[in-house]
């Protein structure tokens, strides 16, 4: 069935959007949170698992240390109050990727509470509230095998590998984040963007939304207008890139608001996010199976940070987000609205690394704000995403700075980047894209391409300087680009002067 | 007074998988209702001064170093299971929508 829809601008008229967002961070711990198997990505199936995780009978899991102290430090770095003694909790629920049939998670106890992280949008800040981050594991990997496109439509059976269950995950919850009006979309996505950012400062998580170290539900309702009360609000599970987030806002709004308009109302119930299409799908309603059935875990003893701790850990937070953000302006001499860019298209960190990688700041925005940001907008996928590296992009940057190559062989440079085909070096040797520095071949180019405009030649000559581009051309083009317009242009004023 | 209706203990049954006809039904939430008021009694006797514990240990903070340690090998995890394919533990169809 297809959801019929307002268009954005009629649904804000009528409503304002409350948001909520969860985000899951998967840490970058070496063993998991509550047993020793290891955590490392891409291993052979079921490899790391043992009694704990698999959920045997008897085997009693144990506090991973490494995963409280992240958990502490996300919390500080989000302005939370920290819990004087908390406990982890059973989440009851029956499904393959859990074979405990439950999931170790914590309830009204969470380890961090009450705080807040400030959003750039647009230049403008945006306090969003946080309610809690919590503890808890993440689930096993399941499979659906026979039904046509892997889901679990029409799936015969699953195949279940438990390598990711008990590896540890903070839950991010916000608090209901209203006044956001028509730009709930994008303080959304830039919410998620700039949580990444703090988690990747921290360096608890490879935060890698493409390989689900960071996951975001997006919970959305409409209030009317002027209205303070909350409407039935929809959650729409795993959104797993920056530009999904702001789509899937953006498609609940208008999908809310049509109902609404229709003198329906919004069914409370789990929605699925297709990337491909843009739109969510009904996913199941809240009823019975929401009942988990909390209760203390047994086999955990209280987590009860001492406020020692707590001020260790405080010492080693990076730089807050707007302090860092002002200082970097300042320290690359951007704009305010070069800086505003950049970190509207996510590149803050991106850039920041290009630079450390050696390339100037100005050259280091150039490529990822123009050439990469439009092939990531291509691909449809986050510039973080794309596939090229800020080494990559200065080693790129190095080139054109030695003359190597000029920014139109550059470009070429990253295609064979984005098709594996080695450092940027490489690149050049294989496509033979070096710009051809024998003056012999590229005098011999010039000569030809006076020979066949002798209009324009005769034009230079009598000081129309500017009419030089015609031939500059003629010459690139016989030397397929692979030549330095600069020094072309030397060449054909020595010789018609 | 805690109370337990036949309600809740079909629903609880529900919720633990636990399939109940309706005679066992009738037969075990009276029992439930006995169990339950004959614990509730120990709150006739707790003091105000006693909090609520969910742990017998007076402990708290008991945690590993983040070491990887050996588990099992992929086939000592897989050889009590009932089906195995792709070194993957194979599980019925499943109805209803992920977590």
């Amino acid at each position: 069935m297809t959801d019929t829809l307002l268009t954005y601008d009629d649904a804000l008229a009528a409503y304002d959007p409350v948001l909520g967002l969860e985000v899951h961070v998967e840490l970058n711990t070496a063993s998991k949170m509550f047993c020793g198997c290891s955590t490392v990505f891409g291993a052979e199936p079921n490899t790391q698992v043992c009694p704990v995780c698999l959920g045997l009978p008897g085997a009693m899991p144990v506090v991973n240390g490494k995963g409280v102290e992240s958990a502490i430090r996300i919390g500080l770095a989000l302005n939370c109050q920290i819990a004087e003694w908390c406990r982890f909790a059973r989440k009851n629920y029956f499904y393959p990727d859990m074979p405990k049939n439950f999931q170790t998670s914590q309830y009204d106890e969470p380890i961090a509470y009450d705080g807040w992280m400030d959003v750039e949008v647009d230049g403008e800040t945006f306090r969003v509230e946080i309610e809690r981050a919590h503890m808890e594991e993440d689930t096993g990997k399941s499979t659906h095998v026979g039904g046509a496109t892997g889901r679990i439509h029409g799936a015969d059976h699953s195949l279940v590998d438990y390598n990711r269950a008990g590896i540890p995950l903070i839950e991010i919850v916000t608090k209901p984040i209203r006044g956001a009006g028509a730009r709930a979309p994008e303080v959304a996505r830039a919410y998620v963007a700039q949580l990444r950012d703090l988690i990747v400062a921290l360096g608890v998580s490879e935060a890698r939304m493409d390989q689900g170290n960071l996951r975001a539900d997006v919970n959305l309702s409409l209030s009317t207008k002027g209205s303070d009360v909350l409407g039935t609000r929809s959650e729409t599970k795993n959104v797993n890139s920056f530009r999904s987030v702001e789509r899937a806002v953006r498609f609940e709004v208008q999908r809310h608001a049509a109902i609404l308009a229709g003198g329906g109302s919004i069914v409370q119930e789990t929605r699925h996010w297709h990337e491909d299409t843009g739109i969510t799908t009904s996913g199941r309603e809240k009823s019975d199976a929401e009942d988990y059935r909390y209760f203390p875990e047994p086999d955990l003893v209280p987590v009860a940070p001492t406020r020692d701790w707590v001020e260790e850990l405080r010492a080693t937070l990076p730089e807050n987000p707007t302090a860092r953000r002002a200082r970097l302006q300042q320290e690359w001499g951007f704009s305010d609205l070069e800086m505003r860019d950049t970190v509207g298209a996510g590149a803050l960190g991106l850039v920041e690394e290009t630079i450390a990688a050696g390339a100037s700041p100005q050259a280091a925005r150039k490529w990822w704000l123009s050439e990469l940001s439009r092939r990531a907008n291509d691909a449809g996928v986050d510039l973080v995403d794309l596939g090229v590296t800020p080494a990559q992009v200065a080693g790129v940057q190095a080139l054109v700075d030695a003359g190597t190559v000029n920014d139109k062989l550059a470009r070429q440079v990253f295609d064979g980047l984005l098709a594996g085909e080695g450092t940027p070096e490489e690149v050049v040797e294989k496509r033979g894209l070096a710009v051809v520095s024998d003056e012999g071949a590229l005098s011999a180019a010039v000569d030809n391409a006076i020979a066949a405009n002798p209009d324009v030649a005769d034009k230079i000559r009598d000081g129309k300087v500017a009419a030089a581009g015609a031939l500059i051309g003629a010459v690139m083009k016989e030397m397929r680009g692979q030549a330095d317009a600069a020094r072309v242009r030397e060449l054909i004023l020595e010789k018609l002067s | 007074m805690p109370d337990i209706s036949r309600d809740d203990v079909a629903h609880l049954a529900t919720l633990a998988r636990i399939d109940l006809s309706d005679a066992e039904l009738d037969h075990l939430a009276p029992q439930l209702a006995v169990i339950l008021d004959s614990i509730a009694s120990i709150s006739e006797v707790a003091a105000e001064d006693v909090p609520p514990t969910s742990h017998a240990l007076p402990l708290t903070n008991v945690f590993r170093e983040d070491v990887a340690t050996p588990g099992l090998t992929a086939e000592q995890a897989l050889s009590g299971a009932p089906e195995v394919e792709e070194q993957r533990f194979s599980v019925p169809r499943i109805l209803g929508e992920e977590q």
